[in-house]
């Protein structure tokens, strides 16, 4: 079973899912990254599809899952990097993933943090993102 | 002549663990390149392989999937076949509606694989298991 890193830069925890997981990774992930939110009080989430090539109701409800439950833990979760193939076939599966926010890259990602975070612009513009 | 008619069977699984449903994804889209699907569509069938997959282990504990090379006239298409011998689906129609679900999940694996592929047969008999086969053609 593959262990997804979740790596921290300022107040941001970052995850770059990598190939294809199968679905008690994903359980994993999720419980590893509340755990982290906890412990380093971040105040975002950005988790990196980019190099996911499909994305079904398994990984979908994830998604949500680990928004849904940053938010109650104060953190905004951003999902970036989607390839369109990816949101045509999610539309049709039904998957609107409502309450999910998005960005296209991790650039804008972490824009969008730094501009919603109360205390997170300055310990983002420290490390030079 | 050069384009025989029978279908071809090119793989054969079980799908009895987590590493298996990934297995029968990357099988899938092996197949689906093969026969020059366009990104969209390669995406589209491997979703809804995932689904189904899912579905045989979740319901049924386990079961198989046979992935299909078929022809029509001068198209070709790829054909999905999940078979178990699990407790098999009592209400078809209510397990086709967008949201209902026996197994916790969100309810939109056979709905939502429906929509991905052009033809989709659901047979399942309660007590004797299910067979879902989906076949996706090339434009």
């Amino acid at each position: 079973m593959d262990r997804v890193p979740i790596l921290k830069i300022g107040d941001v925890l970052i995850v770059s899912i990598q190939g294809d997981l199968d679905d008690q990774s994903v359980l994993t992930l999720q419980e590893d990254l509340a755990d982290r939110v906890v412990a380093t009080g971040a105040i975002g989430v950005i988790i990196d599809i980019t190099a996911v090539e499909i994305v079904d109701s398994f990984v979908g409800r994830m998604l949500s899952t680990i928004a849904g439950m940053s938010r109650m833990l104060d953190a905004e979760t951003i999902v970036v990097g989607m390839r369109p193939a990816v949101a045509i076939t999610l539309v049709e599966l039904g998957l609107s993933l409502g309450g999910l926010r998005t960005a296209l890259d991790l650039e804008k990602g972490v824009a969008l943090l730094s501009r919603h975070g109360t205390q997170g612009t300055s310990d983002l513009s420290a490390v030079g993102l | 002549m050069s384009h025989p008619p029978a279908p071809r069977t090119v793989e054969e699984l079980t799908i009895t663990s987590n590493d298996e449903v990934v297995t029968v994804r990357q099988k899938v889209r092996a197949t689906a390149i093969e026969l020059g699907f366009s990104l969209v569509d390669q995406t589209k069938v491997v979703t809804a392989a995932s689904e189904l997959a899912r579905n045989t282990l979740v319901h049924a504990g386990g079961g198989q999937a046979n992935i299909t090379i078929v022809q029509n006239g001068a198209r070709r298409g790829i054909r999905l076949v999940f078979s178990d011998n699990g407790p098999g689906i009592p209400d078809r129609q209510l397990a086709l509606t967008d949201g209902w679900s026996s197994g916790g999940g969100l309810g939109l694996g056979l709905s939502g694989s429906r929509r991905l592929m052009d033809e989709f047969v659901l047979e399942s008999e309660p007590g004797r298991g299910t067979v879902v086969t989906v076949t996706k053609w090339t434009r």
